[in-house]
């Protein structure tokens, strides 16, 4: 997994609440047995039309945000399914930082483990960022996860709160199946006492 | 004296392996139930690293999102992408030793509806799959939830999670459901009240009276739809319903251990005075059959209403509304019931079991889908299919005009060829209405397996009460 330091760059706004898994990466994408591949999915339905041609309306079709790396979504972003195909789409198409309200705790989860930073800020911060990204390519959004800010294109810094071993993990690209193998001995020890507690398990 | 739990609490100190200071912890996983579309990649994680399942007894695997649900799936499956992911579920079962339904055995079925048919599933469990819906196992007072595919590979090598613990939501219904009303209006009903996202960050307990005397196929109804609140997972506390269905089956425990398990799932209840973060109180006849009318699952309304207008919402709702009116191609102030549908689906890990199929057998006994709508049922598994079949209830659905399919997931996500065309409408019995969800274009209603029966005999979204006589 990447390491997330800082980043500086465009951020594309998609107001819509509620954004969902499946407007994110349609079920069809879900059958490769691979991780990579999938930024050319990314909002499919919403992105392309049924001939496969753009839908120049999107966002992510405007010339100003087809290199974007931050999004500035509505409320509850990420709902629906456990899918990492969507952090895993977003990556691909080189989304690093995705910035609401709220996000549905799986998904939450899932940017974790890809090198995926989000970031959850009060509907006002929200609202300005959002403002800041409408104005397209140059305006520039940087977040910082050590110092835990997002500064919008008119110097407005913006504080937000993450959970300490989730930033450790992310600043340092860490592997967290590596680092639960290291407690291998509590784990044998929990599963010996859970042979007695409760044998039928 | 120590201070009160939550049935969460007991489930989570059961299975604590380690804390640390900031909070993080590492809970044990007492069973891993996999699918063929978000394990991929994770066995291919353990092979690249050389590691191991580090237990594969709790391990059990089966397809089921993308399988087709027509004959001869056993022996071929032409879409290629979805051949390619089952035939590496079926290496991967194999190569790493763990328990596997293949699509050929009588056993399969949804991953949902086949753990708690086999006995995988049992009172105090903590119980996860790469799948959302996995919610649906808190019915048994199992602690239960879906995950991704980074932490489906992190259970294989580990048997553990790295989790933060999530806050306590009680969500009670007091009092009887009026007839008519089911566990999916339950359901319904408190994401409606909630929205999609009103369960954030808890894990809701689900109490009172109503779901007392819900069935623990009604159960598994609610606490399937738990995560379309939002919330990490949806409890029930078992009772002497839940030992009843458990027992004897294949893989609940037998003899003493039946004694000495039971002894212990007779301490999973929340004890008096426990501390809640939130709370929901619904009173059970104030639910009404509903249906959903937009493209989030909160967009839910008693079928005898009007579709909303955007100017009903406040903040970005608004929006959405707009949007999900234009996608449902619908106009404010038309009666639900006026709404005509050109599909049913019944079927999903919502809605799948013997008890749903029972349930809208009844409705459409004597009766036939409206002319131009298409009927499909799909049983959650081959277990239930069978079932129906012996109980004379697929005969029902045949004579009605509906498509008798093989166990899947089916048209509840439309990964397999089942699915809406654009524009077509679809009375379901699923658990999301999203945006092309069960098909691109697709419009879908959710409800309850009585209502979704009561549309296809009509032709329109139809309040089943209307059809309740001597058939129901």
């Amino acid at each position: 997994m990447d390491k997330f330091t800082t980043l500086t760059g465009i951020a594309a706004p998609m107001p819509l609440v509620n954004i969902d898994t499946d407007m994110i990466i349609p079920k069809q994408y879900l059958k490769t047995i691979k991780r990579s591949g999938l930024g050319s999915a990314l909002f499919d339905e919403m992105r392309f039309d049924q001939q496969g041609n753009e839908i120049p309306d999107f966002v992510l079709n405007q010339p100003a945000y087809r290199d974007a790396q931050i999004l500035v979504a509505g409320d509850n972003f990420g709902c629906g399914s456990s899918r990492e195909h969507a952090p895993w789409a977003l990556l691909d198409f080189g989304i690093r930082c995705v910035i609401s309200t709220s996000f549905a705790d799986i998904f939450y989860g899932n940017c974790f483990k890809n090198g995926i930073l989000p970031v959850v800020l009060p509907q006002d911060a929200v609202d300005h960022l959002m403002e800041d990204a409408a104005k397209g390519a140059n305006a520039r959004i940087t977040v910082d996860l050590e110092a835990q800010t997002v500064s919008a294109s008119d110097g407005t810094v913006f504080k937000f709160e993450i959970d300490p071993f989730k930033k450790h993990c992310l600043l340092n690209g860490l592997d967290d199946i590596a680092l639960t193998l290291e407690k291998v001995t509590a784990i044998d020890s929990f599963e010996s006492d859970m042979q007695t507690r409760l044998p039928w398990v | 004296m120590t201070a009160p739990k939550t049935l969460y609490d007991k489930i989570w100190d059961a299975h604590l392996v380690e804390s640390q200071p900031d909070g993080t912890c590492l809970i044990y996983i007492d069973r891993h139930l996999v699918h063929e579309v978000t394990s991929p990649q994770a066995f291919e994680g353990l092979r690249m690293t050389g590691r191991k399942v580090r237990a594969p007894g709790r391990t059990i695997a089966v397809p089921d999102h993308n399988v087709p649900t027509t004959e001869g799936r056993d022996t071929h499956i032409d879409n290629e992408e979805s051949r390619i992911q089952v035939e590496a579920l079926d290496k991967n079962a194999r190569d790493f030793g763990i328990q596997y339904y293949p699509v050929n055995d009588i056993r399969q079925g949804i991953v949902h509806i086949i753990g708690p048919e086999q006995g995988w599933t049992l009172p105090g469990m903590t119980v996860v799959c790469g799948d959302s819906h996995t919610s649906t196992h808190g019915a048994f007072g199992a602690l239960a939830h879906g995950i991704g595919t980074s932490e489906v590979e992190h259970v294989l090598a580990t048997q553990t999670l790295i989790q933060k613990k999530s806050k306590n939501m009680k969500v009670e219904i007091t009092g009887k459901l009026r007839p008519g009303v089911t566990a999916k209006d339950i359901t319904l009903a408190v994401i409606g009240k909630t929205g999609t996202a009103g369960g954030t960050g808890h894990v809701i307990e689900y109490c009172g009276e109503a779901i007392r005397d819900l069935s623990i196929e009604g159960r598994m109804t609610v606490c399937n739809m738990a995560i379309e609140g939002g919330a990490r997972a949806g409890l029930i506390a078992p009772d002497e319903k839940t030992f009843e269905y458990v027992k004897g089956r294949p893989h609940a425990p037998k003899g003493a251990a039946w004694e000495a398990a039971l002894a212990w799932w007779k301490t999973l209840y929340t004890d008096e005075g426990a501390h809640w973060d939130k709370v929901i109180t619904i009173r059970a006849e104030d639910i009404q059959p509903v249906v959903t009318w937009g493209t989030s699952p909160e967009d839910v309304l008693p079928i005898t209403g009007t579709v909303p207008a955007p100017e009903n919402f406040s903040g970005g709702k608004v929006g959405a509304v707009k949007r999900s009116l234009e996608y449902m191609g619908l106009k404010p102030g038309t009666r639900l019931t006026d709404i005509a549908i050109d599909a049913v689906f019944i079927g999903s890990c919502t809605n799948g079991r013997i008890e749903d199929l029972r349930a809208a057998a009844a409705v459409l006994k004597g009766r036939k889908l409206a002319p131009g709508v298409r009927g499909m049922v799909v049983p959650g598994s081959g277990l239930v299919r069978l079932q129906a079949e012996e109980e004379g209830l697929a005969q029902v659905f045949i004579d009605a005009g509906f498509e008798w399919r093989l166990a899947g997931c089916s048209m509840c996500l439309a990964m397999n060829p089942d699915q809406l065309a654009p524009g077509e409408r679809c009375a379901a019995t699923s658990n999301r209405n999203f945006e092309g969800r069960q098909g691109r274009g697709g419009r879908t209603h959710l409800m309850s397996p009585a209502m979704a029966a009561a549309a296809g005999i009509t032709g329109r979204l139809t309040d089943v009460r209307e059809l309740m006589g001597e058939s129901v």
